[in-house]
């Protein structure tokens, strides 16, 4: 049997958003697939050695709130500064109390896993980031290195 | 309970640690070997089926017992 093949972009780069990327490439893999994740605009951030991943409840009215909050605390009052950190350290919280993994575990076990792990180089341009701070072993890409491979997918995946 | 070479304590991880942690510990063992994983995911149930069904290894037994879910899968 040819070998599945995945592929996933990952777009989004916040705390919560990290996980579906994470999850099904390293499961996937685990089924025998071989994956790659192509990681554009805020997607970046999931690659940054030292995650520094944020939870918002900004925008995000289906987001359940601790203590029923989302019932009687008024949206504005979410965008007072340290609520994001606070909203944060309890999702952090709340996933190990859960035994949810970290991003950085889902992570690790994707790289073990031999995902390949691609950062759209156009987007490095824009942001002028500072491609020392990924990991090891990332890859530099644009659209048609992702076509390349996505375009033998059995799976494809726009996060 | 069958007989099974290695164990692995899946209790209290949550999708997909189960299956990933299973997978590893596969991946050391033998052909034809048998391993026996617990977990307290009720997900587990129908992702070992998954599991087995797409990797080729044999699920031998699924069960619950005193809350925990219990899986012998053999190795392809």
């Amino acid at each position: 049997m040819e070998q599945k093949k995945l592929a996933i972009i990952a777009t989004k780069g916040s705390l919560d958003w990290a996980y579906p990327p994470f999850i099904l490439a390293s499961t996937a893999a685990a089924l025998g697939y071989e994956v790659q994740i192509f990681f554009t605009f805020y997607g970046l951030k999931l690659l940054e050695k030292k995650l520094s991943l944020e939870v918002t409840p900004l925008g995000n009215p289906g987001m359940p709130m601790p203590m029923a909050m989302d019932k009687w605390f008024p949206v504005l009052l979410t965008a007072l500064p340290g609520m994001q950190a606070m909203m944060t350290a309890m999702m952090k919280k709340k996933m190990a109390s859960k035994g949810v993994a970290s991003v950085e575990e889902l992570r690790s076990l994707c790289q073990e896993a031999d995902v390949k792990l691609i950062a759209c180089q156009m987007t490095v341009d824009l942001f002028d980031m500072d491609t020392s701070a990924f990991l090891d072993g990332v890859e530099y890409g644009g659209a048609a290195t992702f076509f390349e491979f996505a375009g033998e997918t059995d799976i494809c995946l726009y996060i | 309970m069958a007989n099974f070479d290695q164990e692995l304590d899946a209790s209290g991880l949550n999708c997909p640690l189960p299956i990933l942690r299973a997978k590893k510990t596969l991946a050391g063992m033998g052909a034809g070997q048998v391993l026996h994983i617990i977990a307290t995911d009720p997900g587990s149930v129908k992702d070992f089926e998954a599991f087995s069904k797409q990797t080729g290894n044999t699920l031998l037994e699924s069960r619950e017992e005193g809350g925990k879910f219990h899986f012998l899968i053999k190795k392809a």
